[in-house]
């Protein structure tokens, strides 16, 4: 029958599983981040550097082809050192596309007064954090670990099985320093979001929390003669620990534990956060 | 079938008001208390709700939206419980929520969403698959009448179209418990005519019971069978509008010409109870008597009836009574 013929009735067929209703929140947020053509090119953007890093893990297996271009064959190495520039490089791109898709995830939700739409069904307040941290977690993941992890395999198939087993524990820290990233970029987002609930601003709030968490970190080393005005500086902290996961020689004003756990901390208050402003409606005592 | 309902307000005091209706026990408030910081919002609430369709009345602040509130388990009770269908608010809220479709009283849409990909979204968040959430949502602003906008995103919506939408999202999943808060707020007299049109329609769909909030005495009078009337968080009366009508229709208001005593004797020989003011007459009809009698009488004494109308106990007049009190 037509739509228009019809009239209202009951619903009485079966429901989707409880744990399945975040997706509905990912599907429709991700659907919505890509009718925009910037964010789109900005994601194919994203690609250039590990496409780039593919040809060079090839041309550094390929002698033959590098003796014609009169390059050496040991100057392009693959070691930790190239997956700590390929994590450094992407992990500035997972920042700028946190910075433009990361705020317009809660945000307008928040000024628009649709928490209420969502809560007053069997739909939780993690579930609804989950699901839109997920956007950020899938699209960061994207274009950190996962394109590290075809670098690693790619290195491992053409370098072979010695190589892999000495060099195995690098998977394992392009997984957990991406992880740690990708956590600490969408809380952040989501918290600043949240609180200002005005898109254009989070995104500045981000940006701002960033360099001139760095700035006021310097102002704060310099004043009082100290290191550890770094622990305001989100990239810093977030550099010491790639330093220690990826066992580069650097030398760090904070020990990467130390590091580590600033970091944990600031997951932490951004929750604390989230799950304070993320509410039906706020109550005013 | 005669049911009970107890109403108590803070001080304890307990009213008892008897009810026909063969419904289940739709709220169950059991000495239910908000707090919000050392405001006391709510205050021991205790009452039972059975009508198939209940209005909270109550001027700005009585406490109506925090109690529809702490019923969806937004606000948490400071003090005793309720249920909803049975389910306590505290342990079972997912089910109640499951069972509940909520119309907030507030702006509450998604601005870059077309209002089919809004009620479709909430659709599947209630449960609905998504190609029948799809349907559903088609169908649901074709119910409410927002066929020809639905592709329309919601942030280019009037406010009149904002409540539609809100509704449609509120019906899409097909609760057995709609929730309005103030649905006609805002709305110009033809699109508050229309919600309140499709709120009665929905009420005696009896496919759900609902729930309306306002302070607009008209609005709930026009769709509701029963009102629970709060006052400064306190429940300052309770009515079964129903009842009220039919008793009501036993009042008779006269206004006669060349009437007498003697007329006024053949009335009051017929049981009915009489006061004469001039030539205005007030009776109370009593069991058996009918109009009709009454002109009988009035022809064979020639008197002649230029007016008859049934006095009616409006909710005006019950919500102004429990304002005073």
């Amino acid at each position: 029958m037509a739509i228009y013929r019809r009239s209202y009735k009951p619903y009485s067929g079966t429901l989707t599983p409880a744990w399945s209703r975040c997706f509905v929140l990912f599907c429709y947020s991700r659907r919505n981040l890509f009718r925009s053509k910037f964010m789109t090119a900005l994601f194919v953007i994203c690609f250039f550097y590990p496409v780039l890093c593919l040809s060079l893990i090839y041309l550094a297996h390929s002698v033959s082809f590098l003796q014609q271009l009169g390059v050496p064959s040991g100057v392009i190495s693959i070691d930790n050192k190239f997956f700590f520039n390929f994590m450094t490089v992407q992990g500035v791109f997972a920042f700028l596309l946190t910075a433009f898709a990361g705020p317009g995830l809660i945000s307008p939700d928040l000024a628009n007064g649709a928490l209420p739409l969502y809560f007053c069904r069997p739909f939780s307040r993690a579930d609804y954090v989950l699901g839109k941290s997920s956007v950020l977690a899938i699209l960061l993941s994207q274009i950190t670990w996962v394109p590290g992890l075809i670098l690693f395999i790619m290195q491992a198939s053409l370098a072979g099985a010695g190589w892999t087993w000495n060099h195995l524990w690098i998977a394992g820290s392009l997984v957990l320093s991406s992880f740690l990233w990708i956590a600490i970029l969408s809380l952040l987002a989501m918290a600043l979001s949240a609180w200002v609930k005005w898109r254009i601003v989070a995104g500045a709030l981000l940006l701002a929390v960033m360099f001139f968490g760095a700035g006021f970190a310097q102002a704060i080393n310099a004043v009082l003669r100290t290191e550890s005005g770094q622990f305001f500086n989100v990239a810093y902290l977030m550099g010491t620990v790639w330093n220690g996961l990826f066992q580069v020689d650097a030398e760090h004003a904070i020990p990467v534990a130390q590091a580590c756990i600033a970091l944990l901390v600031y997951c932490a208050i951004c929750l604390g956060l989230l799950m304070r402003k993320v509410r039906a409606y706020e109550v005013v005592r | 079938m005669s049911t009970t309902t107890q109403l108590g307000a803070a001080s304890g005091e307990t009213q008892q008001t008897s009810l026909a209706s063969p419904l289940p026990a739709l709220i169950e408030l059991q000495g239910l208390s908000v707090q919000f910081g050392n405001r006391e919002i709510l205050r021991s609430l205790t009452a039972s709700l059975r009508g198939r369709s209940i209005g909270l009345l109550g001027p700005n602040g009585a406490g109506k939206s925090t109690l529809i509130n702490t019923l969806l388990g937004f606000y948490k009770s400071s003090a005793g419980s309720a249920r909803v269908f049975g389910y306590d608010i505290g342990r079972d809220v997912r089910k109640i929520r499951g069972l509940v479709g909520y119309m907030p009283e507030n702006d509450a849409f998604i601005s870059k969403m077309s209002a089919v990909s809004f009620v479709q979204m909430m659709g599947e968040l209630s449960g609905l698959p998504p190609d029948m959430a799809l349907e559903r949502a088609h169908e649901a602003l074709f119910y409410v009448g927002l066929a020809e906008a639905r592709y329309r995103q919601l942030g280019t919506y009037s406010l009149g179209m904002k409540q539609l939408a809100k509704l449609a999202q509120a019906i899409v999943h097909g609760p057995k418990l709609l929730i309005l808060d103030e649905p006609t707020n805002g709305l110009d007299p033809s699109a508050r005519q229309r919600m309140i049109r499709m709120v009665r329609e929905i009420r005696d769909g009896k496919e759900m019971r609902i729930v309306l909030c306002s302070h607009l005495l008209r609005d709930v009078e026009d769709t509701c069978d029963e009102v629970l009337i709060l006052k400064q968080g306190r429940i300052a009366h309770y009515s079964n509008l129903d009842e009220e009508r039919r008793a009501n229709k036993r009042f008779l208001e006269l206004e006669t010409y060349g009437a007498n005593g003697d007329f006024t004797e053949a009335i009051e020989k017929l049981g009915c109870e009489c006061a004469v003011t001039a030539n205005r007459m007030k009776m109370i009809l009593a069991d058996g008597v009918e109009t009709r009698d009454i002109f009988r009488l009035a022809a064979e004494r020639q008197v002649r009836i230029r007016r008859m109308n049934f006095r009616r106990d409006s909710l005006e007049d019950i919500f102004l009574k429990a304002m005073e009190s």
